[in-house]
């Protein structure tokens, strides 16, 4: 069995003011993987990362990343990864090529090595003519794809992305998707990817853990999560609005309720997709007419709520992670 | 490269640079025309006010490198940037000489501006170019002890309205010394108390003495060792303030 990229056994982080923000979390990535780490904000997630990267020791537990240990082979563990975490984390008044100056500078690149690895990493990320502007004046996306190019200045082997997406346009962010999926496809690069958003984990991810309260409640490939509900949903909406109190307890005999459109009913079908014919005959019944009627596949949040009893999708934002590292 | 990154993203910010020459001339501009009747007191040591005050335009120009170098830390704090460069081999003390070289870059400009100014405005130094030359090193180390107080406070509450907020504190400090009467002209017991024991007051007097008096070795010595020992002692509660906030392992 090849050694873990990523391997973390009851990782524990406590905060002086405050519940676990990690409550012992079990992780094995192995290496070229993406790993999608799903969850609301507050769920644990950076926390996470700042451990695995060294920027926070663990309250107990271990964590190895690269073969070399968290808390005693730090400088090992820093050499083997880059991070772009969840602020950008730019200077505003430096360009962007001055940034690629100062990190290839920082790792010990020097001359003609580090013009060109500069060069390459900006034209990668699509960032060569606005290299000599100030990062100031950067839209968001032009901040988070520098923010990626210095995360891969000195070729690291692991690659910690800490919800790198958050706050962009959809453009934006497919660009950033193909990048991250081009660098593991083609470069073998293990990414470690925080995320809360469904869609992003779904399609980046070779396996996704679902944090909940600094816990994992789940863990696997989309597909295998999502089988594992095996059952789809069904969303109605009615032409009549009056009529949507009828619908719901039409719909309710066909299944639990799930979270859907505010205009209409939801429920996941008990009996499968087959039953979606007996659905349409007793709305038909019930003379309920009906505006809109989709049959969805389970959903990462599916998932998300029937491990947690919440959904992942419109969850009011919890209490951030906090900001200082005061050890307990 | 640290240091070159601090030298430019100061010089950058024009409103980091231009208030911190700005103010103490226009200080000086005021308290030399307002307080010139000062000088007729018996044993005031000259007979120009302007000549006098110009010691406190580089104690003052110091001062807004506390801020200066405050709030470029705290920023590099609040944007993350300082968990950027924990992420690097750099080492603890590369990264605060690099944060320094701002707070230098700064001083020095103000520096040769305020001996220019003075030059222009007829204040000779009595110890010569050799004299003037010891008055720039001096305000550079009393622009280091001073920055290296606004890098502690922002390593410490990792916030710029924190170091905003002790802005104040350092005028204070400025106002309860010698900075408008020689400390045996301050006729207010308590007040005269309080600026002998208060360091600034001998960093005045050493750049003072250079202007007005030539080489007065005591005054020199004293102000060096005030600006060097508040220098140090504040770079030892950066640097630990600094080891605390970069936590990595």
């Amino acid at each position: 069995m090849t050694e873990p990229a990523i391997r973390a056994t009851d990782l524990v982080r406590e905060f002086k003011k405050g519940p676990r923000a990690v409550d012992g979390i079990d992780l094995r990535v192995e290496p070229g993987e993406v790993y999608g780490f799903l969850g609301p904000n507050g769920a644990g997630k950076s926390t996470t990362v700042h451990m695995l990267t060294t920027l926070l020791p663990p309250t107990s537990g271990s964590a190895q990343v690269a073969g070399h240990d968290v808390l005693k082979e730090g400088a090992e563990v820093r050499a083997a990864i880059g991070a772009a975490l969840q602020e950008a984390a730019l200077d505003p008044f430096l360009t962007g090529r001055e940034h690629m100056k100062l990190q290839t500078a920082l790792h010990g690149m020097r001359g003609h090595e580090a013009r060109k690895r500069s060069d390459e990493l900006l034209a990668r990320v699509g960032l060569t003519q606005a290299a000599d502007r100030r990062v100031g004046g950067y839209s968001g996306g032009m901040k988070r794809r520098l923010d990626l190019a210095l995360a891969l200045v000195h070729r690291p082997r692991i690659l910690f992305l800490d919800e790198p997406t958050t706050g962009l346009d959809p453009q934006s962010r497919t660009a950033l998707w193909d990048e991250v999926g081009r660098l593991a496809a083609d470069r073998g690069v293990t990414v470690f990817l925080t995320t809360q958003y469904l869609e992003e984990a779904d399609v980046l991810a070779d396996r996704v853990g679902i944090i909940h309260r600094g816990r994992i409640v789940a863990e696997g490939t989309p597909e295998a999560l999502k089988a594992d509900i095996g059952r789809p949903s069904v969303e109605a909406i009615p032409a009549e609005r009056e009529d949507l109190p009828r619908m719901k307890d039409v719909l309710a005999r066909f299944g639990e309720s799930v979270t859907g459109s505010p205009k209409g009913a939801s429920v996941r079908l008990s009996g499968g997709d087959a039953q979606l014919a007996e659905v349409v005959r007793a709305l038909d019944a019930e003379d309920i007419r009906v505006e809109h009627l989709q049959l969805h596949a389970p959903t990462l949040d599916d998932v998300f709520l029937s491990k947690t009893g919440r959904s992942l999708e419109g969850q009011a934002e919890e209490p951030r992670e906090p900001a200082e590292a005061v050890v307990a | 490269m640290l240091a070159r990154r601090s030298v430019v993203r100061t010089l950058r910010q024009p409103m980091m640079v231009v208030p911190s020459l700005l103010f103490p001339l226009i200080f000086l501009s005021i308290n030399s025309s307002g307080l010139d009747s000062a000088t007729r007191l018996p044993g005031f040591p000259t007979d120009s006010y302007f000549d006098f005050a110009l010691a406190i335009s580089f104690v003052q120009g110091a001062l807004f490198s506390a801020n200066s170098a405050g709030t470029n830390v705290a920023s590099d704090i609040e944007s993350g940037f300082l968990n950027r460069l924990s992420l690097t081999p750099l080492r603890r003390v590369a990264l605060m000489m690099g944060q320094l070289a701002g707070i230098l870059a700064l001083g020095l400009i103000q520096a040769v501006t305020f001996l220019v100014v003075g030059a222009v405005f007829g204040s000779g130094i009595e110890a010569g170019v050799a004299g003037a030359l010891v008055i720039v090193a001096m305000s550079l180390t009393i622009s280091l002890a001073f920055g290296c107080i606004g890098a502690f406070v922002a390593l410490r509450s990792g916030s710029g309205e924190a170091v905003q907020g002790v802005f104040p504190l350092f005028f204070a400090a400025l106002f309860l010394s010698s900075l408008s009467l020689p400390r045996d002209l301050i006729e207010t017991d308590w007040f005269r108390t309080v600026a002998t024991y208060n360091p600034v007051s001998y960093m005045l007097e050493g750049i003072r003495s250079l202007v007005i008096t030539g080489w007065d070795g005591e005054a020199i010595a004293l102000g060096f060792a005030c600006a060097g020992g508040v220098a140090l002692i504040a770079l030892t509660a950066a640097s630990s303030a600094l080891r605390t906030r970069m936590v990595r392992t």
